[in-house]
């Protein structure tokens, strides 16, 4: 028989005003196992865990229920207390009389009445409680960082810099993600291949760091400590240890019709080709798409010119297995398709532009060598108009409700920097609201409108119509209250931001849980920010919501430090509220291994003794370590061969029928 | 009929000589005409006994269970509806195929004596099964009839006659084939009713359940080494009754517990000594497992995921249960 206390928590006056804590606290005394029973103002306080402590042991308690808050909140706090008094902490239970009783309850007699009953039910699944001692394992001290963007370059460097190995997998074929096609940042408009170019050779150098470009994450195993990864490595068709990046196959390749990513295919480039000069690593890639050797077997130009014997067109993907103990996510975004946007003329006219291709003819490195001319005619534009929000904040099943933050400030920057460099044009921007919540970032604004004398119209634009060369763009001034009709050359659009498209299957293989909007969820949003809820895959940048780069190298720091938190262990200690399978009553059906999330039931040939019949079949076992505690695999059993400690089938039909009673 | 019984003891005991398989899984004749029931044969010689005829409904698969735990291999006949529940059972690795040779039998149909006995039949001797007619020997003279007129429930509304796993065949060529019906009709019928009237329809049918058990012996789904009703630690048994409605509910439970897995093969109802439409339980989880989460039939295959036990983005929400109606 158990020798029980129960502890009821005033919460201050968020429990005592709706809940009768002396009426609780001597009800639960009539229940079976309960020996003492008492209420204190703050139950999480020095005083009151000092009063569990000093009640654990006068009264010898071998289990304790806190009526109080949600267990999400002071579960663990609770669980230390009986630990430090010697108490198993998994002898402790929860009765939330805040969240689910007190909070949504008005009148007193009624929820003191709920808050007895809530008492209870964890009485009477306390009952049945048995001490449960959480098992460990090994931490491999290495750090996977899935993109090469800003955001896994940083997080990558500043575990590296702590002394842990990182692996970066990159998908295309150089480092640097989006960051490296901007042109300048705000607020400060220093250049972003200025900033970014060093920190890609500092990856590329730092003995700790390995990079896989080109290469894309296959599958994953394992768990927090122990994830074992298959990485493809996609053939470049150009072996990377021979070349020495001459540039010479990319010069004499006869095949450039294909568009440049990197360029947002506002030029051509080669079939063999690296993304930009300063790519990292500098190794070219041959697009088998593109390329006439592999298109005809005719050609074979890049390998006759190759001096190093680099080329190899026979290269096939090879499948790298490695091993980690932390994953980073960072995957990055891209702007959205702009197909459905009709009335912009995006698709019709080559004057309608995204901001990001705007970037790109803007930056010294880009198809125009920096100057803004327009694509139509490589004419420079007298009448540039900006339209924000385009697929932001919208109310249209095409666009994306939320903000993407960065538009604002970016086509503050744009507007700018136009109008420093041809001081003759005339700039419009179309905006719902202008957003500089930022250090630095309202005065940025300002300066493009007091000092640059940017005409900023607050409305939308309805339509832009191509007539003679010219784009006439109709939109609303709402604070003239009007409509106005400008005659552009050239128009920009702030497409919306949305998460890398490959997110979503690497949130599928990671269980990586993700928002209606395929951003990644982090553990809380307010006190986890950088953590998903699976242990051991961290979030860095843009995948977890829109943000500048400022905010990401931030978040990927913090992702790193929490990386660095977990490598830094040699044990983890785990979760033993975890599966357990009853092997006598197991069919070895297989169900439960089908719907397992975490991939942690798999099926062994043991030896069964049942009543003395003995018996080798195939059953059911969990891996303690890779097991979540989630309970699908028990509700599927179709015998209850499953259960789950801590929360077994008996615990929780004593709940249901205390609740009854 | 006949001549597919001949097929299989010819196949049957060429097998056997030459050391293919050790036992035949089959049938031989009961006690009385209209109740051929399960029997292995391992010597040629007793394969004489081998019957198969309109009344050999009895499905063989799950013996396959305890059968190929022995040494040797087993000769097993399915007719193509058992075929679903022997792929079912190699799914959930209770068969080891390894240890069958499967024989897929031709089938025109099995009848129900219960309806044949409501058109005034008893003590038959003997049958002819001439195609789509049926002429039964009885001691009280002959009787002809419709063959489709006196079908098993489970044959008026056959899922097909294509076996879904064999070694060989043994189908002859004009083997009659017949019109089937809408196997959910009767369950959209009670989806029709008021819940009221749903409950009492319900309350009724499972209030002449004597528990013996029989529907759970025959499943093939139900195939648990120790059933949760068995299991002492489950709450559930040795405990006595609140009411009636606690009975009603092992039927209920054990709906549930095959959802995703039923193959349909209605053996439930069919060897149900009180006749409670059993299987209307599971072909309502079927009906709204196809309509929720696309075609699905239990056993078609040994591979792939049920619906039940896969996670997919266009997955059904809870809500729909609301707007539904239910409660």
């Amino acid at each position: 028989m158990q020798k029980i206390g129960v502890f009821v928590c005033w919460c201050g006056s968020n429990i005592a005003a709706t809940v009768d804590v002396e009426a609780v606290a001597q009800a639960s005394l009539s229940e079976p196992g309960v020996v003492f029973s008492t209420n204190y103002q703050y139950m999480c306080s020095e005083g009151g865990q000092s009063a569990i402590r000093n009640a654990i042991a006068e009264h010898g308690l071998t289990g304790i229920v806190v009526c109080a808050c949600s267990p999400r909140m002071h579960e663990a706090t609770f669980r230390k207390t009986a630990a430090v008094a010697g108490l198993n902490p998994y002898m402790v239970e929860i009765a939330n009389i805040r969240e689910q009783c007190s909070w949504i309850h008005r009148d007193k007699e009624e929820g003191t009445k709920k808050a007895i009953i809530l008492a209870r039910a964890a009485v009477a699944k306390l009952n049945r409680n048995v001490p449960l001692i959480a098992g460990e394992s090994q931490v491999i001290k290495r750090a996977l960082v899935i993109g090469g963007g800003i955001a896994g370059i940083q997080t990558a460097l500043d575990v590296a810099d702590a002394g842990y190995e990182v692996d970066i997998v990159e998908k295309t074929p150089t480092i640097g993600g989006k960051m490296a096609m901007l042109d300048k940042t705000f607020p400060t408009l220093d250049c972003a291949a200025c900033i970014l170019t060093p920190k890609m050779v500092d990856a590329s150098a730092h003995e700790k760091i390995s990079l896989f470009t080109y290469s894309e994450v296959e599958s994953v195993s394992g768990f927090v400590g122990n994830f074992t990864v298959n990485i493809r490595k996609k053939a470049r068709g150009v072996n990377s240890d021979l070349c020495t990046g001459c540039g010479v196959c990319i010069e004499k390749c006869p095949s450039k019709k294909a568009k440049s990513e990197f360029n947002q295919g506002l030029c051509n480039r080669s079939a063999i080709y690296i993304p930009f000069a300063q790519a990292i690593p500098n190794v070219p890639v041959i697009d088998r798409e593109s390329c006439i050797k592999f298109q005809t077997g005719k050609c074979g130009v890049c390998e006759k010119v190759c001096t190093a014997k680099a080329i190899d067109y026979a290269q096939e993907d090879e499948i790298i297995t490695r091993q980690y103990g932390a994953i980073v996510l960072a995957t990055g975004f891209k702007p959205i398709s702009l197909e459905s946007y009709d009335e912009f003329q995006y698709n019709q006219c080559p004057d309608v532009i995204t901001s990001l291709e705007f970037e790109r003819i803007c930056n010294a490195a880009g198809p125009t060598k920096g100057k803004v001319l327009r694509p139509s005619d490589h004419e420079p534009p007298k009448t540039v108009v900006f339209v924000q929000c385009v697929g932001s904040r919208a109310t249209v099943e095409c666009g994306k409700t939320y903000c993407s933050k960065i538009c604002c400030m970016y086509t503050a920057k744009h507007a700018m920097l136009l109008r420093e460099k041809y001081p003759d044009t005339e700039v419009y921007v179309f905006y719902i609201d202008v957003r500089t919540p930022g250090k630095s970032f309202d005065e940025f604004y300002r300066r493009a409108v007091e000092e640059y004398g940017v005409h900023y119209i607050k409305g939308m634009v309805g339509k832009v119509a191509e007539e003679d060369g010219r784009l006439i763009v109709q939109g609303s001034d709402l604070i003239a209250d009007k409509q106005v009709i400008i005659e552009a050359d050239m128009v920009v659009l702030a497409a919306a931001i949305e998460p890398d498209p490959t997110a979503r299957s690497l949130g599928t293989m990671f269980t990586a849980s993700m928002d209606t909007n395929d951003f990644f969820t982090e553990a809380h949003p307010k006190l986890r920010p950088v953590e998903s809820p699976t242990a051991g895959i961290y979030l860095s940048g843009l995948c977890q919501g829109p943000k500048d780069i400022p905010d990401t190298v931030a978040q990927a720091g913090a992702a790193a430090s929490k990386v660095i938190g977990l490598l830094s262990k040699d044990k983890l200690v785990g979760n033993p509220c975890v599966a357990a399978c009853n092997e006598p009553l197991c069919n070895g059906c297989s169900t439960c291994e089908l719907v397992c999330p975490y991939g942690a039931i798999t099926y062994e040939e043991h030896l069964v003794v049942d009543h003395g019949v003995r018996e080798t079949r195939r059953v059911s076992c969990v891996n303690e370590a890779i097991c979540q505690g989630c309970g699908a695999c028990t509700v599927t059993c179709p015998s209850g061969a499953m259960d789950l400690k801590g929360f077994t089938n008996l615990q929780i039909m004593a709940e249901v029928d205390a609740i009854c009673r | 009929m006949r001549r597919v019984r001949d097929m299989m003891r010819s196949r049957a005991g060429e097998l056997l000589k030459d050391g293919a398989v050790t036992r035949v899984l089959g049938w031989k004749s009961g006690e009385f005409y209209y109740d051929p029931t399960p029997s292995f044969f391992d010597t040629e010689e007793s394969l004489d006994e081998l019957v198969y005829n309109g009344f050999s409904a009895a499905m063989l698969s799950k013996y396959l269970i305890e059968a190929t735990k022995k040494e040797g291999r087993v000769l097993v006949f399915l007719k193509p509806c058992d075929t679903y529940s022997f792929n079912h059972l190699l799914k959930e690795h209770k068969v080891d195929r390894e240890k069958t040779y499967v024989i897929g039998v031709g089938c025109g149909g099995m009848l129900d004596i219960e309806k044949l006995r409501a058109l005034g039949v008893k003590g038959i001797e003997s049958m002819e099964e001439l195609g789509e007619n049926l002429v039964i020997h009885t001691l009280y003279g002959d009787k002809k009839f419709a063959r489709g007129d006196v079908l098993l429930e489970k044959c008026a509304t056959c899922k097909g006659l294509e076996h879904k796993a064999s070694d060989e065949l043994a189908v002859p060529d004009e083997l009659w084939e017949w019109e089937t019906s809408d196997r959910f009709a009767r369950v959209s019928e009670l989806e029709g009713m008021t819940s009221g009237e749903r409950f009492a329809f319900w309350r009724g049918e499972l209030s002449r359940c004597i528990r013996c058990n029989a529907c759970r012996n025959a499943c093939p789904v139900c195939s648990c080494n120790k059933c949760v009703f068995d299991n002492p630690r489950s709450g559930v048994i040795a405990k006595a009754n609140a009411d009636t409605f606690e009975e009603n509910m092992f039927h209920i439970i054990r709906a549930f517990h095959v959802a995703g897995r039923c193959t349909d093969c209605g053996e439930c109802s069919r060897v149900c000594p009180q006749n409670i439409p059993l299987h209307l339980l599971n072909r309502k989880f079927i009906k709204d497992i196809n309509a929720f989460y696309g075609e699905y039939q239990s056993g078609e295959s040994v591979d792939g995921k049920s619906p039940l036990t896969e996670f997919r983005t266009g997955d059904v929400e809870p809500g729909i249960v609301h707007e539904r109606g239910g409660a």
